[in-house]
């Protein structure tokens, strides 16, 4: 007798739902992730031999979220960036759901890096620059994330860090390929956010407030405030409230976060996108002078302050002119003895 | 490989079209795939006795088969899964108001049922009490699996892949903590390539099945691609 209890009816639900592709080339392995919008499948590429992850459109009769499927996949195979999971090939199932294949990343999501590897400051830094250059890059090419999350970034097991699930990107130039733009959704350079169902997209907690309203127009700044959250989280080991006033109070009441690293987070969490940073880059760059014991631009340093950061900024030379001070003084008391 | 389910008509099509004998095959493919899911459900739903249950189930295949119940099974009006289930309700239904027993055997047709398999099953499974539609829905799913399952190791049996049906065995149906594809290369010595491979090659056979066995018994071809979609995911054209 074949007995099948729960568990095995649920996973051989899954297989027998797994997608057939037109050739053999590709075997599934597994399912590892489900979203709104689609399952992504680890499977064997026969052909070259290795492993790669597949997202599939998910089977709903839905045209929209097949044609934002495609657009992902277009959307990915132009920005070719070492922070940026490449796109190796796409296709159409014999059921016409699209998917496309990409590299097969061995890690984590950056959520559950952070609970469970409890990473220091400055690894937490240095993971947020990486996440900075890819968005970055990403805002070079005209396009928009407008979902990032601890859940759409990856931290590989050698430290490599990917910006994924670009399925909501969209672009805010009107020079782009109308093949990812989409249609009717861009304005120069202020797109609209609505979907063609006017439905929002994006991620409460990460998501502009200007992005929340239905009706409102985003550009890069939006991402400038979602990777304000994401440090929110990476500073305070948890995500920021839905209501994105609050997020500064709780900032605030953290009194282990340097005050400059407060205060780059309270900019780029801005409500109004006219005060956070313009850009990026320029985030990245006050996180990068942090770093290097630098002034960050949105921080007023007291005089206490600005004192223990050049002492802490050039500490040996400090130290080597202090012993031979001391050393000196000693001399002197030694001869006049 | 794409989807492209084996040329199977719909059990209601070959239960009114096909002569006595087309008709007392198709009837029989309907038992096959229904009666574990009628027996659980008179058991936990309807809180039948075993033996109650075992005759209730006995009952609504005998009077179906005699009475052409099914033969008025409209499509446009629910999906044949639940017109069955409408069905057990109505018979038990209408033996309580009627205070009868049904008897057992009773000069009515004896079905050949494993009931005792049912209840060894339905003594392991230890989940709550679900919806009626839900509880329904899963033990038909559970039933269709058994006979893909089935039908799958018949098939690599006789067809000498007795590797891929252990491979599939092993990993697929395990409830427990599946190996990993290694430590399965290691036990059946294969390289890793191969077991996902073959394991690639058995699921295909099981999504064949499972596709030919629900679309046996699904009332027409709008139901089985509705429940393609809400059972499976998939899409089937």
């Amino acid at each position: 007798m074949i007995w099948l209890p729960d568990s095995t009816v649920e996973h051989l639900t899954a297989v027998a739902g797994w997608p057939e592709f037109a050739s053999d080339r590709y075997e599934v392995i597994e399912e590892i992730g489900r979203g709104g919008m689609g399952t992504v499948y680890s499977a064997f590429d026969t052909a070259l031999g290795r492993e790669v992850a597949i997202k599939i459109g998910n089977a709903l009769p839905s045209t929209e979220l097949q044609a934002r499927l495609t657009r992902e996949a277009r959307v990915i195979a132009r920005l070719e960036h070492p922070g940026i999971v490449p796109v190796h090939d796409f296709g159409v199932l014999a059921d016409g759901r699209p998917f496309y294949v990409m590299k097969r990343l061995q890690g984590q999501t950056l959520r559950a890096f952070i609970e469970t590897a409890a990473p220091p400051l400055a690894e937490r830094l240095r993971i947020f620059e990486r996440i900075c250059e890819a968005v970055s890059f990403a805002h070079a090419h005209a396009i928009i994330h407008r979902d990032l999350k601890p859940e759409n970034v990856m931290v590989g097991t050698f430290g490599e860090v990917m910006v994924m699930d670009w399925g909501i990107a969209r672009t805010f130039d009107d020079r782009s390929d109308p093949g990812v733009a989409g249609t009717g959704d861009t304005a120069g350079s202020r797109p609209v956010i609505e979907t063609n169902a006017g439905t929002v997209l994006g991620t409460p907690g990460f998501m502009a407030p200007e992005q929340s309203a239905s009706a409102g127009q985003i550009d890069q700044r939006a991402d400038v405030y979602a990777l304000g959250a994401l440090m929110f989280m990476l500073l305070t080991n948890h995500a920021p409230p839905h209501d994105s006033g609050q997020a500064i109070p709780d900032l605030d009441r953290t009194p282990t976060i340097p005050p400059p690293l407060k205060s780059i987070c309270r900019c780029a969490l801005s409500t109004s996108p006219s005060d956070r940073y313009h850009s990026v880059a320029s985030l990245a760059a006050d996180v990068a002078r942090f770093r290097e014991r630098q002034a960050v631009s949105v921080h007023a340093e007291g005089p206490l302050e600005r004192t223990v950061r050049f002492i802490r900024t050039y500490q040996t030379p400090i130290l080597l002119v202090l012993a031979y001070l001391v050393m000196r003084a000693l001399i002197a008391i030694f001869a006049a003895v | 490989m794409p989807v492209f389910p084996p040329t199977r008509h719909s059990v209601i099509e070959r239960l009114r079209t096909h002569g006595e004998a087309g008709r007392s095959e198709a009837f029989g493919d309907l038992v096959a795939g229904y009666w574990k899911p009628v027996y659980k459900y008179l058991r936990v739903r309807w809180r039948l006795g075993r033996e109650e249950a075992e005759d209730a189930t006995q009952a609504l295949f005998a009077g179906a088969f005699e009475n052409a119940w099914f033969d008025r099974f409209d499509p446009d009006k629910a999906r044949f899964r639940t017109f069955v289930r409408l069905c057990v309700d109505r018979l038990v239904m209408n033996s309580q108001q009627a205070a009868s027993r049904i008897r057992r055997g009773g000069g009515q047709q004896v079905l050949s049922i494993d009931f005792a398999g049912a209840e060894e099953e339905l003594l392991a499974q230890t989940h709550g009490l679900p919806e009626a539609e839900d509880f329904f829905k899963r033990e038909f799913v559970r039933a269709l699996f058994d006979r893909a399952v089935r039908a799958l190791r018949k098939d690599c049996l006789t067809r000498g892949r007795e590797v891929h049906w252990q491979l599939f065995e092993r990993y697929d149906l395990r409830a427990d903590e599946r190996p990993s594809y290694a430590e399965l290369a290691a036990e059946f010595e294969l390289t890793p390539g191969q077991v996902t491979g073959y394991l690639a090659q058995a699921r295909r056979a099981f999504r064949m099945h499972t596709i030919a066995e629900l679309k046996a018994l699904c009332g027409n071809a709008d139901e089985f691609r509705r429940e393609s979609r809400d059972l499976l995911g998939l899409e089937i054209e």
